[in-house]
């Protein structure tokens, strides 16, 4: 056993400080692909919408937009037309508190609906304070966000240090994170689960197949999300998203950090 | 690869055992309704043996069903490997395989079974689907007296997507992103099987520099997927430290992954012909990162394989004989630590390895988690071997072509890889450029059923032990 005390002091500190400090991994991730900064004036936008595998493209008046919530991040509109698109980087501020506020650029009438989700989690995350229990659904995923919600668990991100437990009873939770496309046999035991925590409780919706099915969104296996079997208060994109994706939605969820990542308190 | 069409279902049937018991390994066994009309076909794949170390390819054995058949003499009973193969095609299908020992649905919902094992004070204990960690969604059924597991029942279903179905149609590029999220942690060996099954078709061979960059992301895979096994057995243990430090290695595997390709898990680098670009990392670079992370995994292991409390747990927990691993052509680890070595990469190499000399397996028999646990142990070590002659071998070849043209037709033609968990295999058919049938084979749905058959003398705290030593996804099981 004191082979194990002295490897435990191997490397020192190994964990980040984020969201205290920055982390450059964290900045550097490769997220959903975005319009670039100044979009070439496209020659034939309506060629655009052809080139994603999950129509996260739309071109509606000349204005393209992407849907960030339906990226599976195949980087195929990069390569294509890099003068119209381009990759995100950073691994936070992908979560957004309506389903509609992963279009980019924003639709004229989201801000108002984000102001009122905004007000209803704030509501609801006052009452958490610095402790929460953290109880995870895996909906029909493909096992890589079952992979990156782990990683939050090690010694690297290690969620412990932000009062966020991972915990076994959905009766001691307060956040559900749920993954997966929605697949229809998980529908029924995901319902009982939100149902067995008590209130409050916030729902996030982890990766861009829970938050629109991804490439099953057309499957007649799937709901395409799992929107359509929980209120979800925060919509998290990414094929998977980083485990600082993942770390920055549960701050969000429990009022520590604003939409935008600012410190709330 | 060769396609032998069967007059009937007991030739097949006939062809198959003979050929099982001729050393060949059972692959799969699928059904496919053809486009145009109602026929119904069933496919046999048979892993060939072939002289020596290197295997022959895979075969298929077919044989079409008469028109309106709804019935046909199972398999199961002469060949138990096609116990769940043959439940998929009647979820699939509704054709009843007759003689069938337990036909339940498997991949779509159905009732619990009644219990297996009757007796005085015999209970069951459902675990699942919701586990009690971040696991993904499966329900065993636990059938005990208290301790002892005489009989464990699983259910699968409740993560069925239809992936399968969603190939149908897709176009080329798309099937490997499908592919690619068929099974999220093997995803650099699914888009291989896929992609090696179009380059089948089309005839095409990728460039030497695009099957270099396709065994680095591969075998980084395989290490990732072998430390996250070792983490959760750590953890099962209750070893904290060794489960901290066994994960920052993962992450840092994960983390050179991402800097190589951008994905934590090798997305979007393979594709049908060859690859889409070098690893950002220079091959120097890479070459340092890989001699840090070779000395610090292998120290951890084997610390970990000298403490003994862990090992206490492993050792005779969860054996599977050497005489059933061989029968069912068991995949992988599993399947090695049985005695039953078939790693495509050595019998039936693809891209790069034919030039990498993959190390054969070392031998084992004992098939309980301990020996699985060495197995995985094993194939890091060669993994990294592996991985630096790769970088190596890439560095002399910057600026070579990277992708050749690879647009079939019309075709078919299986392709394999060797995922972490075992052989990925794809069954693939194109017509005019579209996918017009895709079946992918994870080694995860041929290995779990075999979960069933390793509880003899365990008990419930052995459990976790046994399901974190197979090391399989539930998301590839249940596609």
């Amino acid at each position: 056993m004191s082979l194990w005390v002295l490897r435990g002091l191997r490397d020192g500190v190994v964990t980040t400080r984020w969201p205290a400090k920055p982390d450059p991994y964290a900045d550097d991730w490769r997220g959903p692909a975005r319009l670039a900064t100044s979009p070439a004036d496209p020659t034939s936008p309506d060629d655009l919408t052809d080139l994603c595998p999950t129509d996260a493209i739309t071109v509606t008046d000349g204005t393209v937009r992407v849907d960030q919530g339906r990226c599976i991040l195949c980087g195929r509109c990069v390569a294509e037309r890099p003068g119209v698109f381009a990759w995100s980087q950073g691994a936070t501020g992908l979560a957004a508190l309506t389903r509609e506020q992963l279009i980019i650029p924003e639709l004229p009438e989201t801000d108002a609906a984000i102001q009122a989700a905004r007000a209803r989690l704030a509501m609801r995350t006052r009452a958490l304070h610095r402790s929460v229990h953290v109880r995870h659904v895996d909906a029909g995923s493909d096992g890589s966000e079952e992979w990156e919600i782990q990683a939050l668990l090690g010694p690297v991100y290690d969620i412990h240090r932000l009062g966020v437990f991972i915990t076994a009873s959905p009766r001691h939770a307060d956040v559900l994170l749920v993954t997966g496309a929605g697949s229809r046999g998980m529908s029924g035991p995901l319902r009982t689960t939100y149902d067995g925590m008590p209130d409050p409780k916030v729902v996030i919706a982890v990766g861009t197949d829970a938050v629109s099915g991804g490439l099953l969104r057309d499957s007649d296996q799937t709901t395409g999300g799992v929107g359509a079997t929980v209120p979800v208060d925060i919509w998290l994109a990414g094929s998977p998203p980083s485990p600082f994706g993942i770390l920055n939605a549960l701050l969000i969820a429990v009022g520590y950090l604003n939409p935008d990542g600012k410190r709330s308190r | 690869m060769t396609m032998i069409t069967q007059p009937d279902v007991p030739a097949l049937w006939h062809e198959l055992e003979s050929r099982v018991a001729a050393g060949h390994r059972f692959a799969g066994l699928f059904a496919a309704r053809a486009a145009d009309h109602n026929l119904v076909t069933l496919s046999a794949h048979l892993a060939v043996k072939g002289e020596g170390e290197v295997g022959g390819g895979v075969d298929t054995l077919q044989v079409t069903l008469p028109l309106g058949a709804t019935r046909y003499p199972a398999l199961t009973p002469r060949l138990g490997a096609a116990f769940w193969y043959e439940r998929v095609i009647h979820d699939q299908f509704g054709l009843v395989p007759e003689g069938h020992p337990r036909l339940a649905p498997l991949i779509r919902p159905g009732q619990p079974l009644p219990r297996h094992v009757e007796g005085y004070g015999m209970f069951t204990i459902p675990h699942g689907p919701v586990r009690s960690g971040v696991l993904e969604s499966i329900e065993y059924l636990v059938e005990t007296p208290g301790e002892a597991i005489p009989h464990l029942n699983m259910r699968v279903f409740y993560k069925h997507r239809g992936v399968e179905p969603r190939f149908t149609g897709l176009a080329l590029p798309d099937g490997v992103l499908l592919a690619e999220r068929a099974e999220g942690i093997a995803s650099v060996a699914h888009a291989l099987a896929f992609c090696h099954a179009a380059e089948r078709i089309a005839g095409c061979t990728p460039p030497a520099a695009a099957a270099l960059v396709r065994v680095l992301h591969a075998e980084l895979e395989r290490i990732a997927n072998h430390l996250d096994v070792a983490v959760r057995l750590a953890d099962a243990a209750g070893l904290a430290v060794a489960t901290a430090r066994l994960a920052l290695h993962k992450e840092r595997v994960m983390r050179l992954i991402s800097r190589m390709c951008g994905s934590r898990f090798g997305r979007g680098v393979v594709v049908p012909g060859g690859v889409t670009a070098l690893p950002r990392l220079s091959p120097a670079d890479l070459r340092a990162e890989l001699d840090k992370l070779v000395t610090q995994v292998t120290a951890e292991a084997t610390a970990l394989m000298a403490t003994s409390s862990f090992l206490d747990r492993l050792r005779g927990t969860g054996p599977l004989t050497p005489e059933r691993a061989r029968t069912h052509g068991a995949l992988g680890p599993i399947g090695k630590a049985a005695g039953f070595a078939d790693d495509n990469r050595l019998t039936r190499p693809y891209d790069a390895y034919p030039d990498l000399a993959v190390p054969p397996a070392r031998a084992h028999a004992a098939g309980d988690a301990m020996a699985r646990l060495r197995v995985r142990w094993e194939e890091v070590e060669s993994s990294f071997g592996l991985l630096r002659l790769a970088a190596d071998q890439l560095a002399e070849r910057v600026g070579d072509q990277l992708r050749v043209r690879c647009e079939p037709a019309d075709g078919r033609a299986l392709g394999w890889a060797e995922a972490p968990q075992g052989e990925v295999l794809y069954d693939l058919s194109l017509a005019g450029g579209q996918i017009a049938r895709c079946h992918p084979r994870s080694a995860s749905f041929h290995n779990l059923v075999l979960m069933h058959e390793v509880f003899a003398g365990d008990i419930l705290t052995d459990f976790p032990f046994i399901e974190a030593s197979f090391g399989l996804s539930v998301a590839g099981v249940a596609l």
